[in-house]
């Protein structure tokens, strides 16, 4: 067990997951909107950050000196709005009028949402703002970090490598990205639309420093958070994840990248689902 | 020694940070406006981001967002095309203090060719909300702006021009106030010029030339493209009931086009618009160029007496 968290603290993230999990499924079967595939495999490294590692207060959203989130993948937004009601940033109500007019849960993540650090939803710019921040924190001296959660379809983007290259020149060793490697986008798999690899080489051959992790255990997302933390140059945590984790039925199918009105959501398996949960 | 308005104005903001401390410049590996060298000055407060205009703006609005006023420049082209969905999403639309510096804009560019002349960038830049949007006529209009852009929070662009034109405006008396048309000449007239940019030097002397044959023209400067001083753009119509616009830039969707949207719906006048013909700028001299697009002297001279005519 790690010096920086106990067993008690594994235990309550992954209680914790599996809480983020049912609420966004809920939030997905009332509002049949959004994207469950990448906002179920991201909820374990949300869920790290949120309940451990960031310095974050919805007392005081805007606090200068808080650590910085960019959810650069900003389909994946569902996820995070479930994260900041539950810890108070904004009323749980809120979820409910998901992608509605003059709700706080956009579509993709906007400024005017307490808990919100950066507009995102175009994909490849979430790296490239976030050292932005991070540069920021080195010219005023400040010990606060950035993180950044990116999905691996988007690392086709020119602009991500505009960034790394950017902030490696920059030392930007306050400056984490996460990658949310389900392996698919929307049209099928990651390495048959363009591939991505070999990832590790690429991030190291743009000068950072590169850490695996199971995006699914909490454990080894921590682990890799400290690990990160303690590099001298930007960190990459490469995390392996499942798209439309925890649904089995949407497990690893593209399909279920996104929702539209009209998606046939089935109810009986969205109940299986539920009941499986409490089976354990 | 005559300075183009890029030049001025990158002076003018090194001169600022002797004073203040509240801003940060960006770097693309441009020579553009003398704040390529700004790190040299201030290697604390200056960072450089290589040849990539996407990282360049996407940063810029991340360094915003924690507070911290930004300054870019690059070419226009790259700056509102090349970066154009970071300029308007991440800077934009959430409203954060960018300072973005476009050189090399209009024909005035002339042999650096099509390919480095913006003759779109206006109406590129007019058309994205929160984005407010100044352009100087000569240096002195120039280095007045410098402060007032500084002292200005949230999404600015600055239309910013490569080679230098005669001063038409005079140090002691001239001031610039964002979103204030100048009102240089206000009499008795039949037809009012509305000019932004560095043309307007041009546009005196086509009042000068109308005057010699008995017809008066008024002078209206816009150094703030957008928002629109609608107010003087309605008085100028009211009182001499007929308008040219002048700009460097397209005429589709530009200057010319806002104060045609203007009049249509609250004022409809005569209006003629000299500006670039729907066509890309060429390698050549901005005189020959201007020649092409029909945007010379003699051309407004012309589109005055033509808005004139339609009045009656």
């Amino acid at each position: 067990m790690s010096y920086y968290y106990t067993e008690e603290d594994v235990t309550r993230l992954e209680q914790k997951s599996e809480e983020i999990r049912k609420t966004i499924m809920e939030l997905f079967e009332r509002t049949r909107m959004g994207h469950p595939g990448g906002s179920l495999s991201e909820v374990e490294i949300l869920v790290a950050l949120y309940y451990h590692i960031l310095r974050v207060n919805a007392e005081n959203p805007k606090d200068v000196l808080r650590d910085r989130f960019v959810l650069s993948k900003g389909h994946g937004s569902p996820t995070l709005y479930a994260i900041l009601a539950d810890r108070g940033f904004f009323a749980k109500e809120e979820l409910a009028s998901f992608r509605q007019f003059g709700s706080l849960c956009t579509s993709y993540p906007d400024m005017r949402t307490p808990g919100i650090d950066m507009v995102s939803g175009s994909l490849g710019n979430g790296l490239s703002a976030a050292a932005g921040m991070a540069l920021c924190a080195k010219r005023n001296k400040e010990d606060w970090k950035t993180y950044v959660l990116l999905g691996d379809g988007e690392l086709q983007e020119g602009l991500v490598w505009e960034a790394a290259m950017a902030a490696a020149y920059h030392r930007l060793d306050n400056l984490v990205a996460i990658i949310d490697n389900n392996g698919l986008q929307i049209n099928g798999r990651v390495n048959e639309i363009m591939t991505i690899e070999p990832l590790p080489d690429k991030w190291k051959a743009f000068g950072w420093e590169v850490v695996e992790a199971d995006g699914h255990s909490v454990k080894s997302l921590l682990d890799a958070c400290h690990i990160a933390m303690k590099k001298c140059a930007p960190t990459v945590i490469i995390a392996h994840t499942v798209k439309g984790k925890g649904v089995h039925f949407m497990e690893d199918i593209a399909y279920w990248h996104s929702l539209t009105p009209n998606t046939d959501l089935p109810a009986e398996r969205m109940r299986e689902y539920f009941d499986r949960r409490q089976e354990r | 020694m005559l300075l183009p308005t890029r030049i001025v104005f990158g002076d003018s903001i090194i001169e600022h940070a002797g004073h203040r401390d509240d801003f940060v410049v960006f770097n693309a590996d441009t020579k553009t406006c003398h704040l390529e060298n700004f790190g040299a000055i201030y290697p604390e407060r200056a960072y450089s981001f290589g040849i990539a205009e996407q990282n360049l703006i996407g940063a810029a609005a991340g360094m915003a967002s924690c507070g911290t006023k930004v300054i870019v420049a690059t070419y226009s082209v790259f700056l509102c095309m090349r970066a154009c969905e970071q300029v308007r999403t991440y800077v934009c639309q959430p409203g954060f203090d960018v300072m973005m510096l476009g050189t090399h804009a209009g024909l005035l560019t002339g042999t650096e060719g099509a390919s480095h002349i913006a003759v779109e960038d206006i109406s590129i830049m007019r058309a994205i909300p929160n984005l407010t949007i100044i352009e100087p006529s000569d240096a002195v209009s120039a280095r007045a702006m410098a402060g007032k852009a500084l002292d200005f929070q949230g999404p600015l662009y600055v239309r910013l021009h490569f080679a230098p034109v005669p001063d038409v405006h005079d140090p002691k008396t001239y001031r610039f106030e964002i979103g204030k048309a100048n009102m240089l000449t206000d009499g008795e007239a039949e037809v009012t010029f509305l000019v932004t940019g560095i043309l307007l030097g041009k546009v005196l002397e086509a009042a000068e030339l109308l005057k010699k044959e008995g017809i008066r023209a008024n002078v209206t400067e816009f150094p703030t493209i957008k928002p629109l001083d609608e107010e003087a753009v309605l008085c100028a119509a009211r009182k001499t009931g007929a308008v040219v616009t002048v700009e460097d830039n397209t005429i589709l969707g530009g200057f010319g086009a806002s104060v045609a949207e203007v009049l249509a719906e609250n004022h409809p006048i005569p209006l003629e618009r000299i500006g670039i013909r729907d066509r890309f700028g060429e390698s050549g001299s901005p005189d020959r160029l201007y020649e092409q697009n029909h945007m010379t002297v003699g051309d407004m001279v012309s589109a005055a007496k033509r808005a004139i005519g339609r009045k009656r």
